[in-house]
């Protein structure tokens, strides 16, 4: 099947197998491969991306029903040297240890600080139950995503 | 003098790639005419092979190759802890099995096709003709007459039995003459390390120079190249091993598996790359599991509340096979630390590996320490409750004294230094005790359940000393490596043997040699993970990476220090025993105003025109460390819980902890290392459990049901530690990555056990979950209403 995805504002028209998963289009027909699989079931959120500026998880989703529309992926995130406020917050708060989840929880809480520029503590944890990390017990993400909404908000 | 580079939480130099998606790890790699390989694994605990047909997989197109036992002549995968006297029983493990399948998830076909989900729909098409035989997931079980046999090398299902006493009359005669006597079943259940990133591998074959390259998710490039190389009959100088990024690991990506093997072997058959990636159900059922024991303990005092002994049996499950490290951890890495930071004059731990048709157990966070800070805090808090005291008292009452340089307990191992009572009061002090039990009291008159948890630990780490290795039967060395090479112009190369996954040692080892030597971190690379470019160590595990690998650093950063200053003595035309050297700086005693700078000697040492006598050129230097001693950092946990009586829920509500690992080299990274173990410390108390149905079918096989810790379940935590150095170690450093998870499950499950007192709940099997925890108060209602209480 031929579809056409724009990634990183880039349009890419390939011919595509109907069953192939966004994840993999954007892994092995693109090589951007900041997007990570952690799971098979849909729980871990480490494939996040944005489809049409919101967070979806890509794993979840077939390349097919992303045709005509925008998808960015943790390789879009910064411009040029700058990195996106979220890069920044979890480099400084110490927000990773492996970083495997990290692409995935970078793309998940931007798009959350979207629609909820001023998060609680609480607020910030819940809406992390969709992103697992193994790691770092939260904590420090917790931090950078309250950073980022200050920065953002400032 | 700038303020010093080393105990400053700089930034982590790892994170850039990291967070812009660059960074690489294995499933990330992709080579021309890559083929993909798919294990075809056995869906029965334990069967018989009858018959394996493969024709309708091979003819699926973009099918390459369809293999199984039959067409290799691999070794087989070997158990690489045989831990003495206990009369271990090696069994074949096989790359594929051959006449029978142990657990679920046992490989007994390869798939090798021009995609993974060809090689996927190929695998389904593989037939194989099982003959069901009878399953046996619990370890006690398994050792029982008339159980299901694995392995008939192995009567009973026993692989070992080990034993460790400080006297087994003095142990008899404290038990027969004790005021006090408390016992207790635990179950150290089943866990799942999981690593968010799965494990994989890649193998590429160079037929021209008949050389390997294997990329693999590991925590040990070095040991994987060892093992890996004799079982596929590669040279060991043929194989390059390179562990890229690697997305966690826990103990799970330090055994070696079947699958690497195979990867390396059907590329080199096929002469082409192949890659092999874990799916995530695939890693549940495959990949090692940490804990599985059942252990019978119990703790003798007196009645003022001096321990006078402790014992245990343990019933250790090591699944289907003996996997690489499994014998040593609950054994020497678990019987050894009966004492924890108590004074316990008598002490015996028995242990006994049994098989069971399960997924092979391994290290997982802490391996054997956990259970063994568990089973003697829980006995604390029991015996404290008996004897009617504050659980705080009583510890006081038995904690070592402080001690600088060794305290040798009654196990015979001799911890390096300790401050426990130093660590216990400045997390009591953070908690304000006194006022919790106030407030702890005052809630159960209103019908709350506060429960208070306190916990001392000391953990064994930062595993060396390769002596002790070779006694122990571990097939190894426990030295590490280091190299320093710097450049003509002054950019350093810091290649290290141990491979670092996330514990942040590209930041905290340039941080040692900014300090040793005066390099801006900026200049320093760290380089670790591929055995052609670094020197020979042992991995990452067993919190040694700083502890060991730190110190082999630090020694090699003093010799380039020392010849730096013999060159710029040199010079200055003065002599060595006259040079200063502050920050980079080298200069004649009294005149700072003079000076040679690091990067001035390091050049005219490269440029060797006019060297001082005897000196070669260069500026690198080399170090091999082998540590004295293992290292034993401690603290003191406590954890604040409420419980819902109508719904059993667990609410955390604060979580204090106090460590001490000697210096800090980054407090930041320290603090996000206790962070990552307490999560998974708490998860084994409060969610997380492998869960077996008598079949042996996994029921926790997918993270649907495995119950990994999200971010609303915990407070924030309060981190503080203490500073006790390391008498043995060049820097003082002990290591922090296991310290979290040792002590937060027993600080956890005795809060939650204090909290429900008032029911007269002494003990509940992990993970609290809330149907547990409702059901032991529904049961304890019920027992009061008829037993009156
Ligand atoms: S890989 Fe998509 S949610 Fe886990
Ligand atoms: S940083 Fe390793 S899983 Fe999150």
């Amino acid at each position: 099947m031929k579809v056409s995805i724009t990634v990183n504002g880039k349009l890419y028209v390939r011919d595509i197998e109907p069953r192939m998963l966004l994840v993999n289009f954007i892994r092995e027909e693109l090589g951007l491969t900041g997007t990570n699989v952690g799971c098979d079931t849909s729980q871990c959120g480490a494939c996040t991306v944005h489809m049409d500026g919101r967070a979806i998880k890509s794993c979840t989703c077939f390349a097919v029903q992303a045709d005509g529309r925008q998808v960015t992926t943790i390789e879009g995130m910064a411009s040029g040297d700058t990195l996106h406020p979220m890069q920044e917050a979890f480099w400084e708060k110490h927000g990773l240890q492996c970083g495997f989840c990290t692409p995935g929880m970078i793309m998940a809480t931007t798009a959350y600080l979207k629609d909820h520029p001023n998060p609680t503590e609480a607020e910030i944890r819940h809406a992390l139950d969709g992103n697992f990390c193994r790691c770092t017990g939260y904590q420090n993400i917790v931090a950078a995503v309250k950073t980022a909404a200050e920065k953002v908000g400032a | 003098m700038a303020s010093r580079i080393f105990g400053s939480g700089i930034k982590r130099r790892e994170d850039p790639r990291l967070i812009t998606g660059k960074g690489k790890f294995t499933g990330d790699i992709m080579l021309p005419h890559m083929l993909h390989m798919v294990v075809v694994r056995s869906p029965y605990a334990h069967a018989t092979i009858k018959h394996i047909d493969v024709t309708a997989a091979a003819a699926v197109e973009g099918v390459v190759a369809v293999y199984t036992n039959a067409d290799m002549t691999l070794a087989n995968i070997p158990c690489a802890w045989l831990i003495p006297n206990s009369n271990l029983k090696l069994v074949p493990h096989p790359p594929l099995a051959k006449e029978k399948v142990r657990y679920v998830g046992d490989g007994v076909a390869i798939v090798l096709a021009e995609s993974r989900d060809i090689a996927q729909d190929a695998a389904d098409l593989v037939r194989v003709d099982y003959e069901a035989l009878t399953a046996v997931v619990n370890p006690e079980e398994a050792s029982m007459d008339g159980a299901p046999l694995l392995h008939v090398e192995a009567p009973n299902n026993i692989a070992f039995r080990w034993i460790a006493s400080s006297g087994d009359a003095g142990v008899e005669k404290a038990f027969a003459e004790a005021d006090v006597v408390v016992k207790e079943r635990i179950v150290q259940q089943r866990l799942q390390p999981s690593s968010m990133e799965t494990r994989a591998a890649v193998a590429q074959w160079d037929s021209g120079n008949e050389e390997m390259t294997l990329w693999v998710s590991s925590q040990n490039p070095h040991i994987a190249r060892f093992v890996v190389s004799g079982v596929a009959g590669l040279p060991e100088h043929k194989l390059r091993v390179i562990a890229p990024e690697v997305g966690g690991g826990f103990g799970a990506k330090l055994p070696i598996y079947p699958d690497e093997v195979l990867t390396v072997w059907a590329a080199r058959k096929l002469d082409r790359p192949v890659k092999w990636v874990e799916s995530r159900s695939e890693n549940y059922t495959v990949t090692t599991h940490g804990r599985d024991h059942i252990e019978y303990v119990e703790i003798a005092a007196t009645k003022e509340g001096k321990v006078t002994a402790l014992r245990g049996k343990v019933y250790a499950g090591m699944g289907g096979y003996l996997s690489t490290a499994a014998p040593g951890i609950p054994t020497i890495a678990h019987g050894l630390m009966y004492s924890g930071v108590y004074t316990i004059p008598n002490l015996r731990c028995e242990s006994i590996g049994v098989f069971t048709t399960t997924t092979p157990v391994d290290a997982y966070r802490g391996a054997g320490r956990p259970e063994a800070t568990f089973l003697v805090e829980r006995l604390m808090d029991k015996l404290a409750d008996k004897l009617g005291m504050d659980p705080v008292v009583l510890r006081r009452k038995n904690l070592i004294p402080p001690f600088a340089n060794g305290y040798t307990v009654a196990m015979g191992i001799t911890y390096d230094s300790g401050n426990y009572e130093g660590a216990l009061a400045k997390a009591l002090g953070i908690a304000d005790y006194d006022q919790l039990r106030k407030e702890q009291a005052e809630a159960r008159t209103k019908g709350r359940y506060i429960g208070i948890g306190v916990t001392t630990y000391a953990e064994l780490c930062g595993f060396g000393p390769s002596a002790v290795a070779g006694a122990t039967g571990f097939q190894g060395g426990l030295w590490e490596s280091a190299i320093v090479r710097v450049s003509p112009v002054g950019k350093v190369q810091v290649l290290i043997g141990a491979s670092p996954h996330g514990q942040g040692e590209e930041t905290t080892f340039a941080q040692i040699i900014s300090d040793e030597l005066g390099f801006p971190v900026k200049d320093i690379d760290v380089i670790h993970g591929d055995t052609s470019r670094t020197p020979m160590g042992w991995g990452t595990y067993g919190s040694r990476t700083t502890a060991v690998g730190g110190a082999a650093l630090v020694l090699a950063a003093r010799k380039i220090k020392e010849k730096a200053r013999a060159m710029a003595a040199h010079l200055l035309e003065a002599a060595v025993e006259d040079i200063d050297y502050d920050d980079g700086k080298f200069f004649v005693k009294g005149s700072p105003d003079k000076f040679k700078t690091i990067q001035d000697a390091t050049l005219m040492a490269t440029l060797a025109w006019n060297l001082p006598p005897g000196m070669e050129p260069g500026m690198e230097a080399s170090q091999f460390y082998d540590p004295p001693n293992f290292t034993y950092p401690f603290g003191a946990h406590i954890a604040v819980v409420e419980i819902d009586p109508d719904t059993g829920k667990v609410d955390l509500k604060r979580y204090i902890a106090v460590d001490d690992c000697g210096p800090q080299i980054n407090p930041v990274i320290v603090k996000g290392q206790v962070h990552g173990g307490l999560a998974q410390g708490i998860g084994q108390a409060l969610c997380e459990g492998a869960v077996y149905d008598d079949n042996g079918q996994l029921l926790t096989g997918a993270m649907t049901d495995y119950a990994i810790p999200r971010a609303d379940m915990f407070p924030q935590f309060e981190i503080d530690h203490t500073v006790t150095p390391s008498p043995h170690h060049p820097i003082g450093v002990k290591g922090i990555g296991e310290a979290g998870t040792i002590a937060s499950t027993p600080t956890i499950y005795n809060a939650v056990i204090d909290a429900l007192k008032p029911f007269g709940i002494e003990s509940i099997n992990m993970p609290l979950t809330a149907p547990r925890v409702w059901a032991a108060i529904q049961e304890a209602r019920a027992n009061h209403a008829i037993g009156g209480r």
